[in-house]
């Protein structure tokens, strides 16, 4: 983040969309009137670019490998982020759900872009587009299908669509030929559109 | 909270000006209660300044696709699950 | 059903889902964290901010960038409250 100065209009960019400088110029006036301080604002986006799905792909990695948490991931995911040290974020309640042999989770937000992002980090900007929050709900299979992803008419299909403040992810199944991974290889694994549910984890490498 | 897990409900389609969370691809549509979520602030007042209470129960609730896009005959079926309060539920007929 | 501009679920679309990933800008992790600031302050709660995305025109809306629309519904809901004069944001913007 550039460095920025308080005492004057912010300096307009040329190559830069006409939202940067509003922003800027918002910043600068809520500063000014006392409304917010820097400090808060540089708190807020330090918090923003740390969040990884890293932290998600924890919370996955842990229920593969032990039956145990996953029963309490499923019974109350805020709580088991919390367990590992993980920030769970602002969300009152958080909703992990598992794809089996017979079920796959997608998760989509239509009327905005509600996404698990303490966990998971910022969303893909495709899953806040308009094209996305119209087709996942009308034509999952057919959204999969374009992200590569097809599954079997055997399997059901469950679109979860967050409507209210409730932050879903989904815990993908464990990929085949595993059984020898660490906790952490596995992790590795855990891609950020397979806690979403347009993608299964990566396969493992070959030794 | 009036609903229980598996009970089937409709979804109110009553018109709403303002902010509201339930999407019009499901009002009028009668779905099956999966879970039954704790109590939020109402979005609805609390987006005009208002402290959303009382609280409202949530519910996750699960629709069929050929429910809600009847006409689209050959598209596979799937099911949609959508977070919807108390208020917009109706016992299904 | 009348339904508002944000209100897309299932909506008939040809416009594909482009999956190009796209890093965030400085200005719109600033937008993102002006807005929880504000939260946290009691100033803009998230439903108030919804509310304020949701009543963009709809040309605007379907135009505007994501993070735009949040500055949008930032100031509107900011406007409403006395917190920003009207066309005050505008000004500052212009130099």
């Amino acid at each position: 983040m550039s460095e920025h100065d308080h005492d004057h209009t912010p300096i307009a960019n040329r190559d830069e969309p006409a939202a940067a400088l509003r922003a800027r110029a918002l910043e600068e006036l809520l500063v000014q009137k006392g409304v917010l301080r820097p400090q808060e604002i540089r708190a807020g986006i330090d918090w923003l670019v740390s969040r990884t799905p890293a932290d998600g792909a924890r919370l996955v990695a842990r229920a593969w490998v032990e039956p145990e948490f996953k029963r309490r991931l499923l019974a109350d995911a805020r709580s088991a982020a919390l367990e590992l040290g993980l920030d769970p974020g602002p969300s009152p309640v958080v909703v992990a759900l598992e794809n089996t042999e017979t079920v796959h989770h997608m998760i989509v937000c239509t009327l905005c872009s509600c996404y698990p992002r303490a966990l998971l980090g910022p969303p893909p900007a495709w899953y806040k587009s308009l094209p996305y929050r119209s087709r996942a709900v009308s034509d999952a299979r057919g959204v999969l299908a374009e992200f590569g992803l097809r599954i079997g008419d055997d399997v059901e299909v469950r679109v979860v669509d967050s409507t209210a403040d409730i932050r879903y992810l989904v815990i993908p199944r464990r990929p085949r030929g595993t059984d020898d991974l660490s906790e952490v290889q596995l992790a590795a694994l855990v891609t950020r559109d397979s806690m979403i549910g347009v993608a299964q984890p990566a396969a493992p490498a070959l030794a | 909270m009036t609903y229980r897990v598996g009970e089937p409900v409709a979804v109110a389609g009553r018109a709403h000006s303002g902010h509201h969370r339930t999407p019009s691809y499901i009002k009028g549509k009668t779905g099956r209660i999966e879970r039954v979520h704790a109590l939020f602030r109402n979005p609805e007042t609390r987006a005009y300044g208002d402290d959303g209470l009382p609280e409202v129960p949530l519910y996750l609730v699960s629709f069929a696709r050929s429910e809600l896009w009847p006409d689209a005959r050959d598209v596979a079926e799937h099911r949609v699950f959508v977070d919807v309060f108390e208020h917009w539920l109706e016992d299904a007929k | 059903m009348v339904r508002g501009v944000h209100d897309r679920g299932g909506l008939r679309t040809d416009e594909p889902i482009d999956r190009s990933e796209h890093a965030l800008e400085d200005w719109e992790v600033l937008t993102d964290a002006l807005a929880g600031a504000l939260a946290r302050r009691g100033l803009v709660n998230v439903d108030e901010l919804r509310r304020g995305i949701e009543s963009i025109p709809p040309a605007e809306y379907e135009r505007a960038s994501y993070y735009e629309r949040w500055l949008l519904s930032i100031e509107t809901i900011l406007s409403e409250k006395g917190v920003l004069a009207a066309g005050e944001l505008d000004r500052r913007a212009a130099g």
